[in-house]
């Protein structure tokens, strides 16, 4: 029988969740006699090129590529788990939620006191990914089966969620695994 | 005279005491339409206290305002029921006879105009308020004439042509307010001897009249229920020389109107409760606290309790008994629904913003200045006073076996009668519906937002507190009513009146309120209704006091009674993309800031 397989992304966040995923550290070798990986940073495969059984979801929407891979993710994945805070809640870029855009870009580009641009010019190359209006949690533009907060999980957490998922037992994660003081 | 001066005057009046801070900041904005935020400095300095106590209190209450609003604020109820009865129309015709949408003032500073929860009016719906007088059956024909009135002259008062039955035409009201008595019981409506119920308790010991309210089966009628006799002897037994007699008269809960019948047709019944009550447990000081949508009954009651005081019945050695000595203050509200609950109630008495706070210790205990404080019901009161002249046994002879007495019934909605009914616990809602002219009812909200909507299938129940307990607020809803927008109305309703002291309630019923939007607007998936219910229960469970306990009632009790309505525009979710999510008019910002469409998602 295959492996089942598993694929991984980050969208608006900062790669730490999946700094946090390599923090499992030797168990990655176990992981990996449980699990192929399919698209996912780890492995640098861009497209999804068979169904996988879990799709592993870092950061939220923050713009329209965000959504896009999201939305692909929920075709192609049985299930889908929000890790990290800004999955499960939008996070640090969800900061700029209570401010329209067209000030965002100002502050950014234009008038922060950091910022050197003489010309005032926005970046706009059509390449460029459009902006959301504001950052959404993953749920809130798929569903979502499951949700691991942390700023990040801790590697102790993910491995106890993805094992337990992987080998059909049920998810249990103790106090200690979700306690950050 | 100088505003500081005109400031500093008011402060005095009141004793430059900071827990009469509702009563300076009303009468700084009697005075100045407003209370500037630039004295705000001053009137902590005058009170003995810090600025922001004066600030939280001037910006937590609606009828208080920090910028300048027109002479006359017209205040249209926004209550499902005045809404029902065409308050959206009439709300146009103010829109478009003064020029200015809802939430503006006039350039010329005359009026403003503002939604605001019910008033209280919802038997004579639409209703609205022109500053304190109260303006009943609107239509949209009436408008013209009124704010052509208003502008030859800026008195409310001119609009009262016709004064209401009873009481309301009295000289000290004057109001269009009609009571609408449809059917009175013989606790509270009927014939009583004035001053027997008093005059009965004295010759007692206080033990023995609060062994009379016990045995009478006399429960609390704001709706929780508590056997009132027995908060009277946690009151009395509670450490401490001050103790204190609270009147709840701040009915907000939306389609209750029984206080105000109460209020304007029995006032010596509700002091004379109030006394009988401070003789029972050894309080000296009372205190009325009044919604400030009836701010138009203040004149009269004060001249009731000057009355009282003239004959004895108030003040020291009252009724001649020697060192029984009690007095009654009015307290205005200022326009909150949370201070109808206690702890939020004694919070606003003490001149601060209506925050509910932890229990125990219950007010019995540390309530009105940290004293042993009694808080009922205005018509707790009066049935107080009837049992003590009628006896224990007369009253727990009528109704139930769990709830004895009548109870004060305010009807609403779809019926040919809606008013005031005195029936005595039991009643079932079939009987009442007949009473009321609404056989062909669809749906009954028992006991306001706060309580839980029936379906005809449970017409068979019976009003009570072991089954159906209420307030006061029956609305009746026939088969052409969209249920879903009732329970929109009623979560705005709470999303807006929650106090934003604890999170579950706070957030909470906002993310209710925006699910329940989502499926009203056809987004809605099967998994919502399992969301709302779980969102729902856990917002009841952690909230801190009965408003958030509450308030995910009208979702939860539809579920259970109504589930057709949700079941009916909910759709299963088969692709797993979040319909409410939707991707265009998210970047429709963007599409703007940059000038260019989406490649990804624009065909």
């Amino acid at each position: 029988m295959s492996k089942p397989k598993v694929a991984t992304t980050s969208l608006a966040g900062c790669f730490g969740c999946h700094m946090s995923l390599l923090d499992i550290d030797d168990r990655i070798l176990q992981l990996i006699d449980l699990v192929d990986f399919d698209k996912s940073p780890i492995d640098d495969i861009k497209t999804f090129t068979d169904r996988c059984a879990i799709g592993l979801i870092e950061g939220g929407c923050c713009n329209e590529e965000n959504v896009h891979v999201l939305q692909e993710f929920r075709k192609h994945c049985d299930v889908l788990i929000s890790f990290g805070d800004c999955a499960t809640m939008g996070g640090i870029p969800a900061m700029r939620n209570n401010i329209p855009l067209a000030e965002c870009f100002d502050e950014a580009y234009r008038t922060g006191v950091t910022v050197y641009n003489p010309d005032g010019i926005v970046p706009n190359d059509p390449d460029l990914p459009l902006l959301l209006d504001k950052v959404y949690p993953a749920h809130e533009v798929v569903k979502i089966d499951y949700f691991l907060p942390g700023c990040p999980p801790s590697a102790d957490t993910l491995w106890a969620a993805l094992t337990a998922l992987l080998t059909g037992q049920p998810v249990e994660l103790p106090y200690e695994l979700l306690k950050y003081d | 005279m100088l505003k500081e001066a005109k400031i500093k005057k008011i402060c005095k009046r009141f004793g430059n005491d900071r827990t009469r801070m509702m009563d300076i900041v009303r009468e700084i904005q009697q005075e100045f339409g407003y209370v500037p935020p630039k004295y705000y400095d001053l009137i902590a300095r005058e009170a003995n206290t810090h600025r922001v106590e004066v600030q939280s209190v001037v910006s937590f209450y609606t009828f208080l305002s920090d910028r300048k609003k027109g002479k006359i604020i017209i205040r249209l109820c926004e209550d499902i029921i005045d809404k029902m009865a065409g308050a959206d129309e009439v709300a146009a015709a103010f829109e478009r006879e003064l020029g200015i949408a809802f939430g503006e003032t006039t350039d010329d500073g005359k009026f403003s105009l503002e939604w605001t929860a019910c008033i209280g009016m919802s038997d004579q719906a639409p209703a609205a308020l022109a500053n304190d007088t109260v303006l009943t059956n609107l239509t949209p024909e009436k408008v013209p004439e009124i704010i052509q009135a208003l502008k030859k002259k800026a008195d409310p008062q001119v609009l009262v042509t016709e004064c209401g039955d009873g009481n309301n035409a009295d000289q000290l009201i004057q109001t269009m307010v009609q009571n609408n008595i449809c059917e009175r019981g013989e606790v509270l409506l009927g014939d009583y001897d004035l001053e027997a119920g008093l005059r009965k308790a004295i010759e007692k010991t206080p033990e023995e009249v609060i062994e009379d309210v016990k045995n009478s089966g006399l429960r609390g009628r704001g709706g929780a229920g508590f056997l009132v006799g027995l908060k009277w002897e946690f009151t009395r037994n509670a450490p401490g020389e001050d103790k204190y007699i609270l009147c709840n008269a701040d009915e907000g809960e939306p389609g209750t109107f029984k206080d105000r019948v109460l209020l304007t047709e029995r006032p010596d019944l509700v002091f004379e409760g109030m006394t009988v009550a401070a003789f029972a447990i050894g309080a000296q000081t009372g205190i009325v606290y009044l919604r400030a949508e009836y701010a138009y009954l203040r004149a009269f009651l004060e001249d009731v309790l000057n009355r009282r005081r003239a004959a004895g019945l108030l003040g020291n050695n009252i009724c001649g008994k020697d060192g029984f000595n009690f007095d009654i203050r009015i307290q205005m509200g200022a326009g909150a629904y949370i201070c109808g609950e206690e702890s939020s109630l004694i919070s606003s008495c003490e001149g601060m913003r209506g925050d509910p706070s932890d229990r125990p210790p219950f007010p019995a205990i540390a309530g009105y200045r940290v004293a042993p404080t009694a808080v009922n019901n205005v018509e707790s009161y009066c049935c107080a006073t009837r049992v003590m002249d009628k006896g224990a046994d007369w009253f727990s002879g009528i109704g139930t076996e769990k709830s004895a007495g009548t109870k004060l019934l305010s009807v609403c909605g779809d019926c040919e009668r809606p008013g005031i009914y005195e029936l005595p616990f039991g009643v079932t809602v079939n009987e009442l519906l007949k009473k009321v002219g609404a056989e062909d009812a669809a749906a009954m909200q028992v006991g306001g937002p706060s309580g839980q909507m029936i379906n005809p299938s449970q017409f068979d129940r019976a009003i009570s507190f072991e089954d159906l307990p209420t307030g006061g607020s029956i609305m009746v809803f026939n088969k052409q009513r969209d249920l879903l927008e009732v329970v929109e109305a009623f979560m705005e309703f709470f999303a807006e009146e929650d106090c934003g002291y604890c999170v579950p309630c706070r957030v909470g019923n906002v993310l209710l309120l925006n699910r329940l939007k989502q499926i009203r607007n056809g987004k809605g998936v099967t998994e919502d209704m399992d969301y709302l219910e779980k969102l729902g229960k856990a917002t009841k469970r952690m909230s801190r006091c009965g408003l958030g306990q509450t308030s995910p009632n009208p979702i939860l009790s539809t579920l259970e009674n109504f589930r057709p309505i949700y079941t009916e525009v909910v759709r299963d979710n088969t692709s797993g993309l979040q319909k409410s999510f939707d991707v265009l008019e998210a970047m429709e910002q963007a599409n703007e800031v940059t000038g260019r469409q989406s490649v990804l998602f624009h065909a």
